[in-house]
């Protein structure tokens, strides 16, 4: 077994309501960041995860997404990168 | 008929649930803990507010996966009545027993105050004591309230009667100003296809005495009271 780092970005889906997100905008328009189109506010999570391959760590974390880490009903999550822990 | 009481490592208002249903003649309470396998004979499960496991990760995912959910799980498929309040339906919503989720209000701001409820469903075991269009005076308390779904479930829920309660003015009018928070068409509380698992964010349970301000809350006890018994 292998130790892998999994990390996992876990955003608010399109079409949500994210105020965290909408008053980031706003903040950053304020600032002179006019460029900024859309900013969503989620969660970064950092795993170490035993496993024989790095194929295999992101499918466990996959696994934890869909059961407990995202909402399925409001949530959307990439695997963000698996590097050697 | 008893009333089973379930409290989670951060539930608060677990006290409050059980003063309530102990003012309703005939029934009894027993308190019910987490990491229990038994439901103790319990006729109406009760998840009471609070913040369960710190609201960490996500509200209510958590508790969701605590060791008494498999018996709710199972007595709400059996048709049992399962009420959950405030951390209580976003526990239900994660567990999938009820449609939808419940997301940070919409002004990013906790929600601490009285507001007024219509009954727009009253043939449910749950609100049967009240008559139709009825207007609840209730706190609520809370910051992850916002009521979403996607729009097809939102639909669903809306055509199937499935909405128990939404947030209106004092007059009873539906309104932007009157929801806490921004939570879809004013949707303050919905049951299952089923009828028999019912989620709201507001506090029936500290609307039962005068003293608190208002005696709202009790019919909802009370209609359950008088279906389960029934």
């Amino acid at each position: 077994m292998i130790r892998y780092r999994v990390a996992v970005h876990i955003v608010p889906r399109k079409g949500v309501l994210d105020p965290q997100g909408k008053a980031v905008a706003d903040a950053l328009h304020a600032l002179g960041f006019e460029t900024v189109r859309d900013a969503r506010v989620g969660r970064h999570l950092v795993l170490d995860v035993d496993a024989g391959e790095a194929g295999a760590a992101e499918r466990a974390v996959r696994a934890m997404c869909d059961k407990l880490l995202a909402n399925p009903v409001t949530e959307d999550y990439e695997i963000a990168g698996v590097t050697p822990a | 008929m008893k009333f089973g009481i379930v409290t989670f490592p951060g539930s608060n208002r677990e006290e409050d649930a059980f003063q309530a249903v102990s003012m309703v003649g005939g029934a009894s309470a027993v308190r019910l803990w987490h990491k229990d396998h038994d439901l103790q004979g319990a006729d109406v499960v009760i998840l009471p507010g609070g913040f369960s496991y710190g609201d960490y990760l996500r509200v209510g995912a958590i508790a969701r996966f605590s060791p008494i959910m498999r018996e709710i799980t199972e007595h709400a498929r059996l048709g049992g009545p399962v009420l959950g309040i405030c951390n209580g339906f976003q526990i239900l919503c994660e567990s999938q027993l009820l449609p939808g989720a419940l997301l940070r209000n919409a002004s990013l701001r906790f929600s601490s105050q009285w507001v007024t409820l219509r009954v727009e469903q009253t043939h449910t075991m749950f609100t049967n004591a009240y008559r139709p269009g009825a207007l609840l005076r209730v706190p609520v308390a809370h910051g992850d309230g916002r009521f979403t779904a996607d729009p097809e479930s939102l639909l669903r829920i809306e055509g199937e009667g499935q909405v128990v309660f939404r947030y209106v003015d004092r007059s009873g009018v539906l309104d932007l100003a009157a929801n806490p928070n921004g939570s879809l068409n004013n949707i303050a509380g919905i049951m299952n296809d089923t009828g028999n698992v019912l989620g709201l964010m507001p506090h029936p349970e500290d609307a039962v005495d005068p003293l608190l301000g208002s005696t709202d809350g009790l019919g909802l006890f009370e209609s359950m009271l008088a279906r389960v018994a029934a």
